[in-house]
């Protein structure tokens, strides 16, 4: 201590990451200490920098969807959602009733299975090794449905431009109701270990706080922004999918500190059950691919039988389909924030530019503010609770 | 029959070299190195469902100090590969390098300016899995493969199989004719 508050050894500069089990990836930080305390703190990106939005440059629009998997790969489904809407806004499609509801439950329950991550390696940050234990047991339910409509379990890519490829299985609405009527007593379980557990309260209230002005400059969205009392969503304020027409709630925080957060997540886990439910209830049958002959092949039968079909599938296999020349950008709430996907359109089927707007960098912009004054364990909560995936800050 | 005749009930007898390898193969200790989706996949098998630690695997690391497996899970970009390779060299001898994934393996879907094509071009690769990302299955098999290889390792001398080695250092002569 003696030697740290001499002039010359005023303060220490510490390297956290790339490889370290806190950062949720490869995220590097710069931390400059004083004794214990943050001096300033500097993130250093780009350690999973995979050029994506380049590749979706020399790639079909159908091919680019499995890009947008691999971008934030806890939500794949989030982002299959932003990228094909993106595309259905330039080419004008109008998407059928079933297919905008079968959307949204399974968005929702894209977000619940993201959420169980970030609940489960946020607890471990902090010391509660069990929790993650609980939260993965509920989570691999999920990626059941998603093994179920489309074969894969972390990234299914089953969404496509104009609805589904194909409708979703017979066993999907007794699989979802399952879960539906099993996961609150497991959320119950969750907080009955963390809401007021001493630890976890002490290690995460008045930590990271952030004002409702602070996160509003910084541009932050999502479940970071609404745990500082700011009541925006996007599923509000630009209801896409008929998000318009389902009942819930926007969960807010007041203090904007770390527990805030945690709460609103917790909330919001619990909101999307009940539109998972509403969803389920409003199911019914009918086709799930928009009316657009150059969108979906034939039927899988009729490609083996008839000549026709199968040059047809060919066609739009191999060459695509060639949105109008324009620009749309379009944004759903990912569970992290506002996703946003930019598509610029030369009439190729190959789009000319493909931009990204992810909800984790920004949020990421964040961790300084939050952190600086404070002590270095609390580094490891802040970078917790704004849930980033380092997939999609580098991209 | 030999020498068991002669010990009393309770003592088994082995070779030094079996009884390493099975120590050695029991008791992985994976570094926790994470990078991209497939890193989701490696947690979700120590998890509750897939539970590795049925394989004596499940202790995964912080530190590489304490580690003897690498699985690389998720796609190595440029400027990870330098940080890879540090990684490796800081683990103790014996090592063994699990290839997770298709772009840990080949770049998989992402052959461009910024993914490494392959991490056997930084490491020795002992295991590839594939798969995008693979199953929780296709790691444990992995693991189980990694387990034979180790198995049929001799105390002394090089690994029995290699099954890719690091490219050789271009040489200063052909650098300097390019």
């Amino acid at each position: 201590m003696a030697i740290a508050t001499t002039p010359e050894f005023k303060t220490i500069t510490i390297n956290m990451g790339p490889q370290h089990p806190s950062t949720h990836g490869v995220l590097r930080l710069v931390i400059e200490l004083d004794g214990e305390n943050v001096v300033s703190i500097k993130p250093v990106i780009g350690y999973l920098h995979t050029g994506m939005e380049k590749s979706m440059e020399s790639k079909t629009y159908h091919k680019s969807i499995t890009v947008t998997d691999r971008m934030d790969y806890l939500s794949p489904l989030g982002n299959n959602m932003a990228y094909v809407a993106a595309v259905e806004k330039l080419m004008n499609l109008t998407i059928p009733e079933r297919a905008q509801v079968i959307r949204v439950i399974l968005l929702e329950l894209t977000r619940i299975s993201s959420h169980l991550v970030w609940l489960g390696t946020h607890a471990i940050d902090l010391g509660a090794m069990s929790v993650f234990l609980y939260c993965f047991r509920e989570r691999e339910k999920l990626l059941d449905v998603n093994d179920m409509v489309a074969g894969s379990r972390l990234t299914p890519s089953y969404f496509r431009v104009g609805g589904f490829f194909q409708d979703v299985p017979d066993a999907f609405v007794p699989h979802v109701r399952k879960f539906l009527a099993e996961f609150p007593k497991a959320l119950g379980e969750y907080q009955s270990l963390l809401t007021k557990n001493r630890i976890w309260m002490k290690r995460t209230i008045g930590v990271g706080v952030l004002s409702a002005e602070q996160a509003i400059d910084l541009c932050l969205t999502g479940p970071s922004l609404r745990g500082s009392g700011v009541k925006y969503d996007v599923r509000k304020a630009k209801p896409y999918s008929g998000y318009e027409t389902y009942d819930f709630e926007v969960p807010i925080g007041k203090n904007g500190d770390v527990y805030d957060r945690y709460l609103c997540r917790i909330e919001e886990m619990k909101q999307s059950l009940s539109i998972v439910r509403q969803g389920l209830d409003r199911l019914k049958p009918g086709s799930v691919r928009a009316d657009n002959p150059y969108l979906f092949p034939a039927d899988r039968t009729d490609v083996k039988l008839n000549m026709e079909e199968l040059i047809y599938h060919f066609k739009i296999m191999s060459e695509g389909y060639r949105p109008p020349p324009g620009d749309a950008y379009f944004s759903v709430e990912s569970p992290k924030g506002e996703l946003g996907f930019y598509v610029v359109s030369d009439g190729s089927p190959i789009p000319l530019r493909t931009r990204v707007r992810p909800p984790s960098l920004i949020n990421l912009q964040a961790l300084s503010e939050m952190c600086v004054g404070r002590m270095v364990a609390d580094v490891v909560a802040c970078i917790g609770s704004i849930d980033i995936v380092l997939g999609e800050v580098d991209r | 029959m030999g020498l068991e005749e002669l010990v009393p009930d309770g003592i088994l007898t082995t070779t030094v070299e079996k009884m390493v390898n099975w120590a050695r193969r029991s008791s992985l200790w994976p570094a926790t190195f994470g990078l991209a989706c497939c890193a989701i996949e490696m947690m979700a098998t120590s998890a509750a469902r897939y539970d590795l630690a049925r394989f004596g695997a499940e202790v995964f690391r912080a530190s590489p100090r304490q580690a003897d497996l690498m699985i690389v899970a998720g796609r190595v970009s440029k400027k990870m590969a330098p940080v890879l390779k540090r990684i490796y060299d800081q683990m103790p001898e014996p090592k063994w390098v699990i290839s997770m994934g298709a772009c840990a393996s080949c770049g998989g879907i992402f052959n461009n300016y910024a993914i490494v094509q392959g991490v056997d071009t930084v490491v020795p690769v002992d295991v590839y899995v594939p798969g995008c990302p693979p199953r929780p299955e296709a790691l444990i098999y992995g693991i189980m493969k990694l387990q034979e290889k180790i198995d049929r390792a001799p105390l002394k001398g090089p690994d029995p199989a290699p099954m890719s080695e690091p490219p050789p250092p271009p040489s200063k002569a052909s650098t300097a004719s390019a």
